[in-house]
């Protein structure tokens, strides 16, 4: 059984029709978390997200406190707001746009503060036609309420938020193609070093981004004290994340789960959660952390949601998604289309990422529509080892940005895992499974 | 004479501003001439490098990088199915062949009235409704053919003229006004701030 007593920290408003409003907001303790920002010290407001350790949310994990602290020497310029949520089975930001834009706002602010910048801008996927609604009117009412603007709730604070549209490409994920989207221009990921747009980042000045669920913990983290955070979960992986639950289950949807409190088997079997698989099959594999994750069989289900938990067997809880396949699910159809992904994706500017992905994706289509051989699947695994040498976790990096690391981790768990199932599709000449 | 209708040159010329360098500005005001055009057209494009300071070939090569902008004119509705791995394990290739047939048009192409362009994306992160659908990039959640085709014939009666806007993303989204911090403002905020904290640590040590 899973252990759900933990408070529910980003998603407890969602549950009210009107969670997005203003209003409802107001009502549901909103913007007290920005009002003791504004009677803390800038550097008191980051000590408390330094103590909460919050790690990252968009899917590298890193702990928000450091990425600040390291700009504590040379002042940010600009704050940007990850929001372009494209990592396929990948739908939590989507949900906290949607459902509670004033809590994204809200932490915006708050960071805003500590970094005391003048600027942020919150990017906003594209094809999140409702969450930019959402979001622009969130901000609008900001300003309406004083949140926003000069002199923010009559303290010495000013902030301007600019809510920007994507347009469609998953590489302006990364956060060097996002700043690029950013300064209108085509979203290829930056040379590094340096590695941080802290650094150089937007308009070649000092800039954090961060993702939208790490903003979305701010106000809670501030109004109950980093400790009370710190103290949810277990080592390095504190607090409560949302977990995006797809697939082969009969409740998919978004979660919030105490870290390493629960295991995937709670999460994906619970009554109170994914509910069991689809009609009662068998679970064949899982996908944790987004398709730039390596599969997990059902050997891995006692292990703990966890960042080190899931890291030390060799994958990653990447961005929070978790999608389970079922006994009817074709492995390889699975990695061919997630290749197909990364194929279509690639911003082109490494030959590895760029020939690489579609000539393994070649090859996949070949082996799961039936006109495969035997050899391709050394084929591809070479292929695979000349984009990330080694094949080991975490992969080892021959481009410019991890898209091109992420290739390998599905077909390379595919073979390892099901080579039966890629030896019945050369012996049948077809996908057992059409 | 600008090519954008005046409300949407009034719009355009606010989304430049609220920047600290008008070429950030490219993403939504592409947004905006595909709002008003359907697609890009060479005067949209034009209008858009005017006001970023740049030139046509540039919006159109930063343009064709994105796949929400379409340099050709599309239907009055573009139907997105996704394909990618939870709508795959929910049939998303089959609904994908049933969405053409409704439809009466191959996949990346537009029906003979004009009416609908057929898509196949990528993840629209809405995994937990699969297959999932997206009309004018607004979520439909149609997760059977019945339902699909039964939207279908709504959109062709006009059913749905007022909650899916014929074209343009950000038809809804304004900002109505407040600050725009201008780079001297950040500057000085900047300075002020990191003072006061070289004063406060002074003070602690
Ligand atoms: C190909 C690629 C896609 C990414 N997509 C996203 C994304 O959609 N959202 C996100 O927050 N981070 C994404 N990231 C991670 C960002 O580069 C960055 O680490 C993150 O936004 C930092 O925020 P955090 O520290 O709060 O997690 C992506 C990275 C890569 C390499
Ligand atoms: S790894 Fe792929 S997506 Fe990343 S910069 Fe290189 S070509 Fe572009
Ligand atoms: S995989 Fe289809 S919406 Fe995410």
């Amino acid at each position: 059984m899973a252990t759900l007593d933990a408070p529910r920290i980003v998603s407890s408003r969602a549950e009210f029709e009107d969670s997005y409003t203003l209003a409802r907001y107001l009502e549901t303790g909103g913007y007290e978390g920005l009002r003791k920002t504004l009677t803390m010290f800038p550097e008191a407001v980051a000590a408390e997200v330094d103590a909460a350790s919050l790690l990252g949310r968009g899917g590298a994990g890193f702990p928000a406190g450091r990425k600040w602290s390291m700009l504590r020497k040379s002042p940010v310029s600009y704050l940007v707001v990850n929001g372009d949520e494209s990592e396929p089975a990948t739908f939590k930001d989507h949900f906290l746009v949607e459902r509670d834009p004033h809590q994204l706002v809200e932490g915006v602010i708050i960071a805003a503060y500590a970094l005391q910048v003048a600027q942020a801008f919150i990017y906003i996927r594209g094809e999140f036609a409702l969450g930019l609604e959402r979001v622009q009117q969130a901000v609008n009412d900001a300003y309406a309420h004083g949140a926003l603007g000069s002199k923010i709730f009559d303290s010495d604070f000013s902030l301007d938020i600019v809510v920007h549209p994507g347009a469609g490409a998953y590489i302006c994920g990364e956060e060097t193609a996002l700043i690029e989207g950013l300064e209108g221009k085509r979203g290829f990921p930056r040379i590094k070093p340096p590695f941080f747009p802290a650094v150089t980042g937007l308009y070649g000045e000092p800039t954090v981004v961060n993702n939208v669920e790490t903003m979305s913990n701010l106000p809670w983290i501030i109004t109950n004290g980093g400790a009370a955070f710190a103290a949810l979960g277990v080592g390095k992986s504190t607090g409560t994340r949302l977990f995006a639950l797809a697939g082969r289950v009969k409740n998919p949807g978004v979660y919030e789960v105490e870290m390493v409190k629960n295991t995937f088997r709670d999460i994906i079997y619970d009554p109170r959660l994914g509910g069991g698989i689809t009609d009662d099959r068998a679970l064949k594999a899982f996908i944790p952390g987004g398709v730039s994750a390596p599969w997990f069989g059902p050997d891995m289900l006692d292990l703990a949601l966890g960042q080190d938990e899931v890291g030390a067997q060799g994958s990653m809880l990447g961005s929070g998604s978790i999608v389970v396949l079922d006994e009817t699910s074709c492995p390889v159809r699975a990695a061919w289309r997630i290749t197909k992904f990364f194929s279509r994706e690639s911003c082109g500017q490494c030959t590895p990422c760029r020939e690489g992905s579609g000539w393994i994706e070649r090859a996949m289509y070949r082996l799961e529509h039936g006109g495969g051989r035997e050899e391709d699947l050394a084929l591809v695994l070479d292929l695979c080892d000349n984009i990330a040498p080694g094949l080991g976790w975490p992969p080892q990096q021959t481009t410019i940005c991890v898209l091109g690391s992420s290739i390998p981790s599905s077909v390379h768990s595919a073979i390892q895992m099901f080579r039966d199932d890629f030896i019945a599709h050369v012996e049948l000449g077809r996908c057992p499974h059409d | 004479m600008s090519h954008f209708q005046p409300e949407l040159r009034q719009r355009a010329e606010e989304l430049v501003a609220l920047y600290p360098r008008s070429r950030s500005a490219m993403l939504p005001l592409l947004h905006l001439a595909q709002e008003q055009d359907g697609y890009l057209s060479e005067a949209g494009i034009e209008e858009v490098a005017g006001l970023t300071g740049t030139t046509s070939a540039d919006v159109r090569g930063t343009a064709s990088f994105y796949d929400m902008f379409h340099l050709e004119p599309v239907g009055k509705y573009v139907v997105g199915v996704c394909t990618n791995i939870a709508c795959l394990l929910a049939g998303g290739e089959e609904f994908l062949e049933h969405a053409s047939q409704t439809l009466g048009c191959a996949v990346g192409a537009t029906s003979e009235d004009g009416l609908f362009t057929l898509e196949e994306t990528e993840c629209l992160a809405d995994c937990d409704k699969a297959p999932c659908v997206q009309v004018n990039h607004r979520y439909v959640r149609t997760t059977t053919p019945e339902s699909f085709d039964t939207l279908v014939g709504d959109l062709r009666k006009g059913v749905h003229d007022a909650d899916i806007p014929s074209h343009g993303t950000l038809i809804r989204v304004k900002r109505n006004g407040g600050l725009r911090a201008s780079h001297d403002e950040i500057r000085e905020q900047r300075a002020t701030s990191s003072a006061a904290r070289a004063k406060r640590a002074e003070g602690n040590s």
